[in-house]
């Protein structure tokens, strides 16, 4: 059933993912050039908002959660939301969405935003008590039982999200707090051993406790959690569980197209999406192959990669619908990845793929205990650095920056498939 | 053009020095200096600036 809405100049951009990688495309396509009709299609009822303070400032109360929209743009003021709404289906041949409302938009353009939830552990036990932190109802129900004055906390997953979130329980007072990984170390998956014990004594000296190399088997309670069982039948006493362990791509909708949906969208290395030149992902649902390493698609979650991606498939998609599909004068993909995580008072800040070139690690500066500066290296290349300590080195690992700029595309032999 | 930083927000991330070395900078101990009243010329930078301020710190107030 078509929607009846009348576009200005006939055409449409639709967006589906109305958080940052979609208003970033909006944005984008507005100052790539495209004059033509832009509707945002997402199933939260917020506009855009900032997700990183979910984990940090907010949960930790020290920001309020109305902080968190992006400011809008003059620009954009003309852009379509449909918020509350989910896309459901997607008949590309047909260039069309088909939304949870019954109603169909068609399309001369999509941009698919849909990013990520978070994983779930599939073990026995009840559910209340269980959290996973993505979005702003996610951190309100969570601080609301973190502030309730003897909870003990006990985290499911040592990845970024993980840390943080003990970090700031610990900073709200919370006295039991217990990070649980199958791995030996916290976040040492994209920081190599050298880094993640650093990390973990940090942690443990500001009271964070551990229980590493174990997974977890069930939870205990009736009504609502009070105790995770670990592997090994250990059970400890939780009022609240946080369960960090991944994510999984909202991809679901892009079913029945042919598109190549295993971890993520992928997309060429102009971002578009199963040949089309007319579909784009962007954020944290694009795999995509960075020209400037091995040219493998990878998946990106990083806060960088929205406002990265949506400039580079903005420009690819206006010049498409400018002129049918000539000759894309643009180079390839090649973002400089830029992540940091703030837990306790320290800062982990990364440039580039320390994950390529975690076989050589060399300390750069500073030593682990203090504050630390660290590379990763593919041969003698340098393809990544990793600041951990205060401020200070943070704007240190600034400097190698240039430097990860500069450099030509990593050889497809030296690369980590 | 005038650029507001909110100092309450900032936290030193430094995105808005890649994106308008002319008008945002870092101290030695990794704080933020900026330039309050900025040329015009420079609004695209600024505007990128605050695009990537991952505490979205950054305002532009004409
Ligand atoms: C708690 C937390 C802390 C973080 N901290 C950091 C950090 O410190 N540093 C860092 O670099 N990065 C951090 N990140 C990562 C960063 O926030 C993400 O990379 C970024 O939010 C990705 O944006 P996105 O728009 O691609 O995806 P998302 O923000 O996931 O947006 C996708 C949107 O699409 C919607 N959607 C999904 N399916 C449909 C559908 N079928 N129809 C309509 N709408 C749909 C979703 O509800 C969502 O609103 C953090 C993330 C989280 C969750
Ligand atoms: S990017 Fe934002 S948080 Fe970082 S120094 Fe600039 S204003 Fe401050």
């Amino acid at each position: 059933m078509p929607d009846g809405t009348q576009v200005p100049d006939g055409r449409r951009v639709v967006v589906v993912g109305a958080s940052m990688a979609g208003l970033r495309a909006a944005e984008q396509l507005r100052a790539a050039g495209w004059t033509g009709a832009v509707t945002v299609v997402g199933d939260e009822p917020h506009m855009p908002y900032n997700r990183p303070p979910l984990s940090k400032e907010v949960l930790a109360g020290k920001a309020p959660f109305d902080s968190l929209a992006f400011t809008p743009k003059a620009s954009t003021a003309d852009v379509e939301w449909r918020l509350g709404t989910k896309a459901v289906a997607a008949r590309l041949a047909e260039r069309a969405v088909d939304l949870d409302d019954g109603t169909t938009l068609s399309y001369d353009g999509l941009v698919v935003a849909t990013g990520m939830r978070p994983r779930r552990l599939r073990c026995p036990g009840p559910q209340a008590g269980r959290h996973t932190v993505r979005t702003l109802a996610d951190a309100q129900g969570l601080r609301d039982e973190l502030t309730r004055p003897g909870a003990r906390v006990v985290v499911v997953g040592a990845g970024f999200i993980g840390c943080e979130v003990a970090a700031t329980a610990v900073g709200l007072g919370v006295t039991e707090v217990t990070v649980v990984d199958p791995l030996p170390l916290p976040m040492v998956g994209p920081l190599g051993p050298l880094l993640a014990h650093a990390l973990l004594r940090r942690h443990e000296e500001r009271g964070v406790r551990f229980a590493l190399g174990t997974g977890v088997a069930g939870f205990e309670g009736d009504d609502r959690v009070t105790g995770v069982v670990l592997d090994d039948g250990t059970v400890l006493p939780a009022d609240i569980v946080v369960e960090s362990v991944g994510s999984t791509a909202n991809v679901e909708w892009l079913d029945g197209n042919g598109v190549d949906l295993a971890d993520g969208v992928r997309t060429d290395e102009w971002l578009r999406v199963g040949g089309r030149p007319e579909v784009v992902a962007v954020g944290d649902v694009a795999r995509f192959p960075n020209a400037r390493y091995d040219g493998v698609p990878r998946r990106v979650e990083h806060w960088s990669i929205p406002t990265d991606t949506a400039k580079h498939a903005a420009k690819v998609l206006a010049a498409h619908l400018a002129d049918g599909g000539g000759e894309l004068a643009l180079a390839p993909f090649a973002p400089l990845p830029t992540f940091w995580s703030d837990q306790h008072d320290f800062r982990l800040q990364s440039f580039g793929a320390p994950v390529l070139g975690r076989d050589d690690v060399r300390i750069l500066d500073g030593d682990p205990d203090g504050d630390v500066l660290v590379g990763y290296h593919v041969g003698d290349r340098l393809v990544g650095v990793v600041a951990l300590g205060g401020h200070a080195v943070a704007s240190k690992a600034a400097r190698y920056r240039a430097e990860l700029l500069k450099q030509p595309a990593l050889s497809v032999q030296g690369a980590v498939k | 053009m005038k650029v507001v930083v909110d100092m309450n927000k900032c936290q030193d991330h430094g995105q808005c020095v890649f994106a308008a070395p002319d008008v945002f900078s870092m101290d030695d101990d990794g704080h933020l200096l900026y330039v309050a009243d900025a040329d015009d010329a420079l609004r695209d930078e600024v505007e990128e600036a605050a695009d990537v301020c991952p505490l979205q710190a950054i305002r532009i107030e004409d």
